[in-house]
């Protein structure tokens, strides 16, 4: 079964919106009603089918639209792109993991032939017909982590390990939720966490941290973060702030259903073998609280959640100016029914 | 999450390199291609010796590029506490074994200037595959490899004709010793020492390095030790209420594995921290074995790491 494409923009006229289909495979990020600080790392083996959690790079309606973003948003700005020079082994792990996934879990649309170092890469939705040579950068026509992050819907950071701790050392960061890879890039564990509240005195980043030092090659983990994002837009950079900074001020009872949106992070973690470096996914999904409130259960949950977030978080995410507004619309949803356990749709 | 998923593989050489050393060379069992690896790699073999589930962890020697096949060399160790003894006795050509997915507590610092290898006998297997991956990178290193004589000396030969003066042997039989002191003097500035041997020759690396003002973040050591025996004593498990017997030649460890405890660990050598358990009580003294704990940590005694450490009394209660 191939995807259909959808052709919309994540700027200036903001035409994306999920189809009914994609409403219902959104990995709606709370369990229950409360909100809870929590790790929640579980290890990211394939989900149910049709699910965000199905493969380990998930390719949905929105890709063709994203990576054209993603190339406006590089050719603005080239520093969203880097990598130190010691990463070149880690950007070929990656494009390796990404180009065998695609080709084996999306074989109507990515297609990769390999004779040896000789690789041969079919990407039909957006029209690529490369010959290369594994190992070989000068055969291809970006760096491999830039030439496949071209081609996969998310962020990627790469982490060096050294020291007993991780580096970030190289990324293609176009659709963050307000952090800078050109500010973060050579940074270690703790010093890009460093303006997270809460987590530090919970001690959960020594946790993690430890955590992801053994992470195995072949055990790969994921868990979910979430923000909110006014209108429909992917890069949400400290770089581009004075464009949509102020977007926040602009939500009112009338329009929030269309302008506030929720936005999940899956963020996966994958052991990259030749390297001994980690990979980190951050796929982004972007919905509408008025589409988000067509599923009864996420509707009644949602406003739960977002009243019980603790002030920190709510200003660390960005929503302290809308909140309320956001609440107040939901809450027309929300008949005070119980919700089930779990984040899926009933 | 406890271990590491296992893979069946054959064994589709065995050749003796030197006294009491073997090397195997593992393919899957179905030929298909193994993981790609890092340079300083290990993996866990787990042995069937008899009643006894063993699983020995093994640095990865031949060249990451390889994914045909995975090489180890193993010492029969004497005494041995089994694993060696077995996989010299026991392996064949043909033999199934199962082993756990590659795992690096010991890679080279990607930023170096240059890279100084210290081994001590079997301690060469993981300078193998970090100079076959340096020298593709064309990374500036050089080994300095002590050995007992060249009969006990793996892969001298190969070594010296592979990478030519980079690669120092001496011999205890000729009275030779690795000039460490020397060695790490002239040493530029980033360059970074990787040791690997015994324990008494890691020590005096580390302390040559420390005494020469070598920051610490620049020298790197690894060891895998069995756990080393002792006498049998009662493991209380808190949560279960269990009470579980480690003999005298068991790690807690595989005592619990023994009785169907699953509890969390990988690497099996002390190094990695994953089989770090809370001791909630202990009626005597914690035998710390494991290089993983801080000296505050193991004179604390509320750690202990099961895979190598064990008791001098009768017994010790852990959160499990």
């Amino acid at each position: 079964m191939g995807l259909t494409f959808r052709d919309e923009t994540f700027r200036d006229d903001f035409t994306y919106a999920n189809s009914p289909e994609n409403i219902r495979r959104f990995p709606f990020p709370f369990i229950e009603d409360q909100y809870r600080y929590s790790v929640n790392i579980e290890p990211h083996t394939p989900g149910p089918k049709g699910s965000p959690f199905e493969f380990p790079f998930d390719i949905d309606e929105h890709y063709v639209s994203e990576m054209r973003d993603r190339a406006l948003v590089l050719e603005a700005d080239p520093l969203r792109c880097q990598a130190l020079p010691h990463m070149m082994t880690a950007q070929w792990d990656m494009l390796e993991l990404i180009m065998t996934s695609l080709a084996r879990d999306y074989p109507e649309h990515f297609t990769l032939n390999r004779d040896g170092s000789q690789w041969h890469w079919i990407n039909r939705p957006l029209g690529i017909d490369q010959k290369f040579t594994f190992l070989d950068a000068g055969t291809l026509p970006f760096e491999p982590m830039e030439y496949i992050g071209r081609q996969v819907q998310g962020d990627f950071s790469i982490q060096d390990q050294r020291d007993n701790q991780l580096w970030m050392d190289a990324g293609i960061i176009t659709s963050q939720a307000d952090w800078s890879l050109d500010f973060d890039v050579g940074m270690n564990f703790f010093e890009w966490h460093g303006p997270v509240p809460l987590a530090h005195e919970a001690g959960v980043f020594e946790r993690a941290l430890k955590f992801l030092l053994n992470l195995q090659i072949g055990k790969p983990v994921r868990r979910l973060n979430w923000t909110m994002t006014i209108n429909p837009r992917l890069d949400t950079s400290p770089e581009n702030y004075h464009k949509w900074g102020t977007d926040r001020t602009t939500v009112t009872p009338e329009n929030a259903g269309k302008k506030v949106h929720l936005r999940v992070e899956m963020q996966g973690l994958f052991r990259l073998p030749r390297s001994n470096a980690i990979l980190f996914s951050i796929r982004g999904y972007l919905m509408s609280l008025e589409q988000i409130v067509t599923v009864p259960k996420w509707g009644r949950r949602l406003p739960r959640v977002l009243r019980s977030l603790p002030q920190e978080l709510v200003d660390y995410k960005g929503l302290t100016r809308y909140r309320e507004t956001a609440i107040a619309y939901l809450s027309k949803y929300d008949d005070g029914a119980p919700t089930s356990p779990g984040g899926g749709p009933d | 999450m406890s271990g590491n998923s296992l893979r069946r593989v054959r064994v589709a050489e065995v050749e003796a390199v030197a006294n009491r050393i073997k090397r195997f060379r593992l393919v899957d069992i179905d030929n298909a291609p193994l993981s790609e690896f890092s340079g300083g790699s290990h993996i866990s073999v787990v042995m069937h010796a008899g009643s006894r589930l063993m699983r020995n962890p093994y640095s990865l020697m031949g060249s990451p590029k390889d994914t045909s096949s995975y090489q180890i060399s193993v010492l029969n160790v004497e005494p041995s506490r089994g694993g060696s003894k077995f996989m010299h006795e026991s392996v064949k050509v043909g033999s199934e074994l199962e082993i756990g997915q590659p795992l690096n507590l010991f890679p080279p610092a990607k930023l170096a200037k240059k890279h100084v290898f210290v081994a001590g006998g079997i301690g060469i297997t993981p300078f193998m595959a970090m100079m076959d991956e340096l020298d593709a990178l064309h990374a500036d290193f050089e080994l300095h490899y002590g050995v007992r004589s060249l009969k006990d000396g793996a892969y001298c030969k190969y070594l010296q004709s592979r990478y030519g003066s980079r690669v120092n042997v001496y011999r205890q039989d000729l009275g030779q010793l690795i000039p460490l002191k020397t060695v790490l003097r002239g040493q530029l500035l980033g360059t970074h020492m990787y040791v690997c041997g015994p324990k008494p020759m890691i020590d005096w690396a580390l302390q040559t390095a420390k005494l020469l003002g070598w920051p610490d973040e620049n020298v790197h050591s690894e060891q895998f030790s069995a756990p080393p025996p002792g006498k049998p004593f009662v493991v209380k498990l808190a949560r279960s209420g269990r009470e579980i017997v480690v003999s005298g030649h068991q790690s807690i460890l595989e005592a619990l594995e023994e009785n169907g405890v699953d509890a969390p660990f990988l690497c099996r050598g002390g190094a990695c921290g994953q089989c770090e358990t809370a001791v909630l009580s202990c009626d005597g003294f914690i035998e710390h074995n494991d290089h993983f704990l801080t000296e505050p940590e193991k004179a604390e005694g509320k750690k202990i790491m099961i895979c190598m450490s064990r008791i001098q009394s009768a017994s010790i209660t852990l959160d499990l």
